[in-house]
This record gives C-alpha cells, structure tokens and sequence, in this order.
C-alpha cells in the first residue's frame, strides 16, 4: 500500500531538526538593507513549547499588521499562540488563565478527549470566567498535525488559535529532514462582531468582484443576447450572485502565514537536497486558501493529521481548520515561494522557502477569480455550458428527474461517481451504501427547510469528492497543476471500524444568503434539539449543501471517515469540505461519550450552522 | 379604530422581538441590529431651494424587525410633504417581508393618517420592490409601487433606474390627489461609491401627473409635469 516508498518508512527513526523559523537577528543582517531597515517587517518565527506540562494565558495586546494599532485577543502575548509539541502517548496538563475581561476558552481541534477536556463552552465546559484558570489534562492517543483556537465568541477571529505537532509513539512513517508549522490566517482591524454585522446588512459587503455591465457585454459578444439571457437567468432568477466565493475579503482581510503579512514575509531555511515537511494549518477564521509552491511537487502524506497514501499534487485546496502535511524536496539552492491565495482570489498569505535568507521568491500573480456554475447550485444543466471542462464526470446516472425546485423548468439529474460502486446486488445492508462508498439514500428535504430562512434545496446533489472545486476546475487544463480532491486521499492505516453503517443521518447544510442566517435543516442552533448517536453505533452522516457557499462541517470527538471510495483504508478527517450543490458521506464510530459540538467552521457561518452531538 | 387596533397588534409584535436566545458555544447568532439607509437626499440643479429626501431606518433581528421610513419635499423654505412610516416586518419568504403599521402625513396639513399594509423585497431579477397599500379615515385608500434596479457598471459606478406609482381611490381636494393613476416618478441616477456606505450621485427625475391630479395641478397653475437634474448622496450605517 505504500506508494511512495523514499518518504515513507516505517523502520528506523529519521534524521530531523525542527526549526520554526529563522531567528529575526539573523534575518536582519541577512537581508538588503532596504528591507532590513524596517524592524517591523521581518519575519517572525513561532515560539514552540513541548513537555507535559503547559502554562497557557489569554491576554489582550496591542498589535499592528496594517499600519493601525488594533487590540487582539492572544495566547502567550503572540499571533499565532506557541506551538504546543507533544509526545503520542503521554497525558498532558495545559493549565490556561483567562485574562481578558470576558469568558474564554481553548479548543484542541481535532484531539480525541474526554468531553469535559474539549473546550467548548456551554458543551464540554462552562467556560473560562475572567480571572480563572483552567485545568486541562488528557492523555494524547493519536500523532499528527492539529491545532487549538478559542470556542467563546468571534475570539478565533482576534488572534486566538495556534498549532500542535505530536510526534507518534512509533516510528514515524514520514520521514524528512527539516520540518516547519506553516500556519495560515485571515486579519482584520475591525472587530468581528462589526464584520458579522455588515454581513447582516448587507451580504456582499465584502465582494468586490461582482458581475459589471463589462462582464455582461462580453457574454453578449460571445455567446449572444439571448444565451446570455438564458445563461444569467437562473441567477436572476434565484436572486444569488456567481461571484459569490467568500463572504469576507481582502477588503478587510490581511493574510497571514504564521503571523506574518505578506510585506514581512515569513522566511524558512532549506539545505539542498533536504526533504522538507510543512505541516499546513489553515486557522483563519472565514479564509479557504489554495496553496502552491511554484517550483515544487508537494507530495501530500496526512490530511487532518492522520497520515494518507502519499499522493503528489502541484496545488491543494485548504478549508478552514483542515490541516495538511506536505513533503518537498527542493533540489536547487534558491528561494520558492509558498502560496496561498484566498479563494475568491481578492489576496494571499506567502512565505519563502530558501537555501539562502538573502534571495527572495518571485510571488506569482493571483489567478482569475472563478464563478460559480449551475452545477453549483445542485444542477446539470444539458445544453448549458458547464464552464467546467475538466470536470471528471463519471457516468451520469439518469434516476429521478426531480425538477429544481428553484426552477421548475429544467431538469436536474445527479452525476454520482458509480465507476468505483460495487455491483449493486450485493448490497447487503437494505438502502445503506456499502461503508466506504458512501450513500445512495434519496435526498430528503424536511418541512423545517421551508420558509423566510432558506433561500435554496438541492434536489440533486453531485458528489463532491471528484471536484477539485470552484476556481481549481481548470488548474489541470490552463497550467498544468494537478490539483488535490477528496476522490484522491486514501488512509494509510487500514479501517479501525470494519462494520457497516447501520443507519445514515442526511443532514442539509442551509441558509439564507441574503439574509446572512445560516442553519443545519432549517432550524439554527439556538432552536435545534441534540443529535443523538448511540454509543458504540457504526453510523454514516451524509451532509447535503443546499447553499452556494462551501461549508467545512468539524465534528468533536470522533472522526469524521470520509467515504471516497476504498473501504479498506478509509481516510479519517475532523473538518470536511462540503462544495456548493454537493453532498459528501462520511462514517463515525460513537466512541465518545458525552456532549459534543458539530459545526461549520466558518466563524461567521458557525453560530447558526451548529449542533449539539450527544453520544449515550 | 382600525388604527389602534394595529398599533396594539404592533407592540404585542414588538414585544416578541425582544426576547433572544443566546447561543453559548460560540458568538450570538441573531442579535439584535439598526440599520439607517438615506436612499436619497438631493438638490434640484434648477431650485437649489428644491430639496427631496428619502430615508429608512430598522432595528430587529433576522426574520422580525421594525421599519421606519420617511420621504418628502421642501421648496422655497417650507416643506410641502412629509410623510413618516412606523411599520412592523416579518419575513414571509426568502426575499420578502411583509410590513404593517401606520404613516403620518405631516404635510401637507392638516395631516393625514394611514393604515399600511405593505411588501417590501427583492424580485427575481434583481429588482428591489417596495409597495404599500394605505387606508385613512373615512375609508380613504392610496396605493404606491416604487420598483428600483441596480446596474453594476464598475466595482464602484452604479447605474440606478428608479420608478414610483401612486394611486388613490377617491379625490382630495386639500392633497390636490385624485382618483386613480395620481402621478408616476421616474429616475436615474448615476452613484460612485466611495466606500459602501456612502455614495454622491448625479440623476435625473422625471414626473408626471395623470387624470384628476393633472386637473388639480392646472387650477393651481402647477406643472403637469417635470424634469429635473439633480445632485445627491446615498448613505448607511
């Protein structure tokens, strides 16, 4: 099963050093003096802790990435907070005091823990009250990249979040030479209950890149009047905007990789010949980033910390609080730049990877900010252009014509992957997919899906795993970049839980765009009841869009095992994309007693788009 | 009377806006928000005495708020009308709200009071529409459609055609209103948004009177109808 065999190995401990980031002395003297003679722009390393025992404070400071003093919420006096470095196997104490003037508290996404441990207010714990300090303690049972960010308001957005490494108890089937945390986030001087305001206001606030007269003229030229009549009608119909990829942009937004703006410039050092691991974290708090390294082959070895069949890629897609560790091996002395630009293509994180701190990567342009197709909005348009031609679509499969219910008109038909479907009369479980396959349960829309709240239903969901998503669609075709999809991550362990499912929960991820109100089945949290797992039950949790925004749904507690089609190694993630007018499956083993949080994690979307798991 | 019956059902509605769940596991969901649009506030190029405004106001929660409105028109140092709107709204569809309430007359006196009964959203393809239905006293009743466009000409140019209908069930001699069609006002206006919440525009107004308005417009030796060039400014917070 080990495809990559020269960064694999599961015998012998590898050679390694793990540096954070050049020192800023050094950088100082190591750089042109025209740089060099702006303290504040150099780059910033993280600080990093390890041990079994952590003293962690919350505290608000003063901080400048924009050129404006602006009051942040921080871990340890720094953005992002220190990484914590931890040993699989061993029980940590994390004791954090809350200095701010209002509750906290500290989230290990991700970790599998005790209930009580997990951080989440109002769930897990009652918070932290100013002044107090928290004990945590729990033993870590599980190695990999995660992370930690505040559960109490919109404090992530702040500053509040941070990484954590934990080396495996044995042998590290990754091996590298070099390794760095490069942590991604989103900074705004203005304060987020502000951003979530104006986004209630008005939800384009933010988008700059909406359809003009020119845009209209230039379909007119191409395709005529009346096709782009016909082709702009659903939009209009439907009252939605095609260039609607992210709710908050540049406009406001500084991206930062591990603290660092773009001016500064986060630095890390490489040896020729090095292979190098870059733990990627994304921890903005409204930001999917698409990260390439010009110049380099990523090959990707874990996804949400958990180690995958090493798959090489020229370019990923991160959703928020996704996490993916990448090896590369630059085999020139030179700087490449590490790349992460927004999805809605409005700015980017960057950083340099170089042999030598006084030579600087060219940062490549932003590519062209894509639009949403119909087949976003849950429709297979025939006749239409898809505006995807790269699209891998499987044999469509022509069951159910169910008519749109936004237009009534045209036929919609669900384009499903079945090539790697088992044949279906040895379906032994009733209406349940075989585990690993995910559903082919009829999509359900309850009555609470009904009304003022929720502005589309997606009767006909694609699968989203064979979709490298909106804006990555033609990476392959108009430059040649192979890009990540669900479809391609593979688990490098084989399957804990064999079991099939025994039943499937169809959860629809809802909203009103406009509006700006979001929701799980129609009903936001503050009206929703629990979900129920029963403890011990092998379930599947099949999520359906019925928005055009992309959701990255986290479930607490317990692995969220993405369905991509090999039953044997199912991959095991904790954040999980689900694109616009798709559905994506996934299993869960409720090993985890007690009260959980399941959430999107798009801080703006997760007040609404939330429940309350119990496991019992 | 019909208009203190809707008051009290205004309050009762108000006072279920006050209650609000908070969300404990992370921010507030729902909290509770104003908004101030001043849609136009504008100078007639040709009467630099001639000032027209219009401007909305709510304070609610996502699905339930309270509307107050405002429009009218001074000229020479007087103001000629004014009218303000206090209405209730709730969402009755992913675009639409539904308002009620009451509107008062200022001028021209002695004032006028309505019941309203209104809708106000977005209508496929994008046209944002506001229209009320208005009954007073003596079973006097009024109709407005006001349907307004959007044109995206750059990032931060926008071309807006704007049009207002109003008709009326009955003559009235002291609002020189009569039945029917009364009057139509057409607009375009050119804005330049200079951050979202402000935006100087330059427009141009058309209107009109029809039937018996018209006629009362002849007996005061008014205009039928009108054009003017103006200069103003959109704002919100």
């Amino acid at each position: 099963m080990i495809a990559n065999n020269h960064i694999i190995s599961r015998d012998g401990l590898s050679r390694r050093r793990f540096v954070m980031g050049a020192s800023s002395v050094l950088l100082l003297s190591a750089l042109p003096f025209s740089k060099a003679s702006l303290a504040q722009a150099v780059s910033q390393g993280l600080t990093v802790l390890s041990g079994k025992v952590f003293n962690l404070s919350i505290d608000y400071k003063t901080v400048n990435f924009t050129g404006t003093d602006t009051l942040a919420t921080v871990i340890n006096q720094s953005i992002p907070g220190p990484v914590l470095r931890w040993q699989e196997g061993e029980k940590v104490t994390i004791r954090v005091k809350n200095n701010l003037a209002v509750d906290s508290s500290i989230h290990w996404h991700g970790m599998i823990l005790e209930s009580k441990m997990d951080g989440v207010p109002g769930i897990s714990f009652e918070g932290i009250k100013p002044g107090d300090t928290f004990e945590y303690q729990f033993m870590i049972e599980q190695s990999g990249t995660y992370w930690y960010h505040s559960h109490s308001d919109f404090q992530e957005q702040t500053g509040m979040y941070g990484a954590i490494v934990i080396d495996p108890k044995e042998a590290d089937p990754v091996t590298f030479d070099q390794e760095y945390v490069v942590m991604l986030s989103d900074w705004s001087d203005e304060k987020p209950e502000d951003i979530y305001a104006k986004l209630k206001k008005m939800s384009g606030y933010y988008n700059f890149k909406e359809r003009t007269a020119s845009n209209v003229i230039d379909d007119i030229k191409k395709n005529g009047v009346i096709n782009t009549f016909k082709a702009r009608s659903m939009w209009n119909k439907s009252r939605m905007s095609d260039r609607d990829l992210s709710d908050v942009t540049a406009y406001t937004y500084t991206y930062l990789m591990n603290g660092n703006t773009p001016e500064q410039g986060w630095q890390a050092l490489f040896n020729k010949g090095e292979k190098i691991r870059l733990r990627f974290i994304n921890s903005a708090a409204m930001t999917i980033f698409d990260v390439r390294i010009p110049g380099l082959k990523m090959t990707i070895v874990a996804s949400d910390g958990q180690n995958i069949q090493p798959i090489t890629v020229d370019e990923f897609r991160m959703g928020v609080a996704e996490t993916y560790d990448v090896i590369v091996e630059p085999d020139t002395e030179q700087a490449y730049c590490i790349f992460a630009q927004s999805i809605d293509r409005s700015g980017f994180a960057v950083g340099n990877l170089t042999s030598d701190l006084s030579l600087t990567a060219k940062i490549p342009m932003l590519d062209d900010a894509a639009a949403l197709a119909h087949s976003d909005m849950g429709m297979n348009m025939k006749g239409m252009d898809m505006s995807m031609p790269d699209m891998k679509m499987p044999n469509k499969v022509g069951m159910d014509h169910s008519s749109h219910n936004m237009m009534p008109e045209m036929k919609s038909e669900p384009a499903m992957n079945m090539s790697k479907m088992p044949d279906m009369n040895n379906m032994g479980v009733g209406m349940l997919g075989l585990a690993g396959f995910g559903s082919n349960n009829e999509i359900k829309h309850l009555s609470s899906e009904f009304g003022a709240h929720v502005d589309m239903r997606v009767d006909a969901p694609r699968s989203g795993l064979n979709d490298p998503g909106i804006g990555l669609r033609k990476s392959q075709q108009l430059f040649g970049r192979k890009v990540l999809t669900y479809a391609d991550i593979t688990g490098l362990k084989p399957t804990m839980d064999k079991r099939e499912p025994t039943r499937e929960i169809q959860l629809h991820l809802t909203g009103n765009m406009s509006r700006y109100m979001w929701s799980v089945n129609g009903v936001k949290f503050a009206d929703a009841e629990p979900l129920h797992l029963n403890y011990g039950e092998r379930v599947r949790i099949t999520l359906v869009n019925d928005t055009m925004m992309i959701h990255p749904m986290h479930l607490h507690g317990m692995w969220s095992e993405l369905e991509t089609g090999n039953p044997d190694f199912i991959p095991k993630k904790h954040t999980v994309l689900v694109q616009p007018g798709s559905k994506v499956s996934y299993l869960v083993t409720a090993d985890a007693l007690g009260a959980w949080a399941y959430h999107c994690h798009l801080l703006f979307h997760m007040p609404g788009m939330f429940r309350k798991v119990i496991v019992s | 009377m019909k208009i203190k019956l809707l008051i009290g059902s205004f309050v009762m509605s108000f006072s279920s806006l006050v209650f609000n769940a908070s969300v404990y596991a992370g921010a507030q969901d729902d909290p509770l928000l104003t908004k101030v649009m001043i849609d136009q506030v504008e100078i007639d190029t040709g009467n630099e005495n001639a000032v027209a405004w219009s401007a909305q106001a709510w304070v609610g929660y996502d699905l339930n708020k309270i509307w107050l409105k405002t429009q009218g028109e001074r000229a020479e140092g007087e103001t000629e009308t004014a009218e303000v709107h206090a209405l209730y709204s709730r969402a009755i569809a992913p675009f639409w709200d539904l308002q009620f309430g009451i509107r008062q007359d200022l001028k021209p006196s002695p004032s006028n009071e309505w019941a309203v009964i209104g809708l106000q959203g977005l209508a496929p393809y994008f046209f944002e529409i506001d229209t009320a239905l208005f009954v007073g006293e003596n079973a006097k009743t009024a109709l407005r459609i006001e349907a307004e466009y959007e044109l995206m000409l750059t990032q931060k140019w926008v071309l807006s055609p704007e049009i207002e209908a109003n008709f009326y069930g009955q003559n009235d001699d002291v609002t020189g209103t009569g039945s029917g069609l009364s009057d139509i006002e057409a607009g375009l206006s050119l804005r330049y948004e200079i951050v979202r919440e402000f935006a100087p525009y330059i427009g141009i107004n058309w209107s009109k009177k029809f039937g018996n308005t018209a006629d009362y417009a002849a007996e005061q030796g008014q205009e039928k109808s009108q054009t003017q060039l103006v200069l103003g400014f959109r704002a919100w917070f």
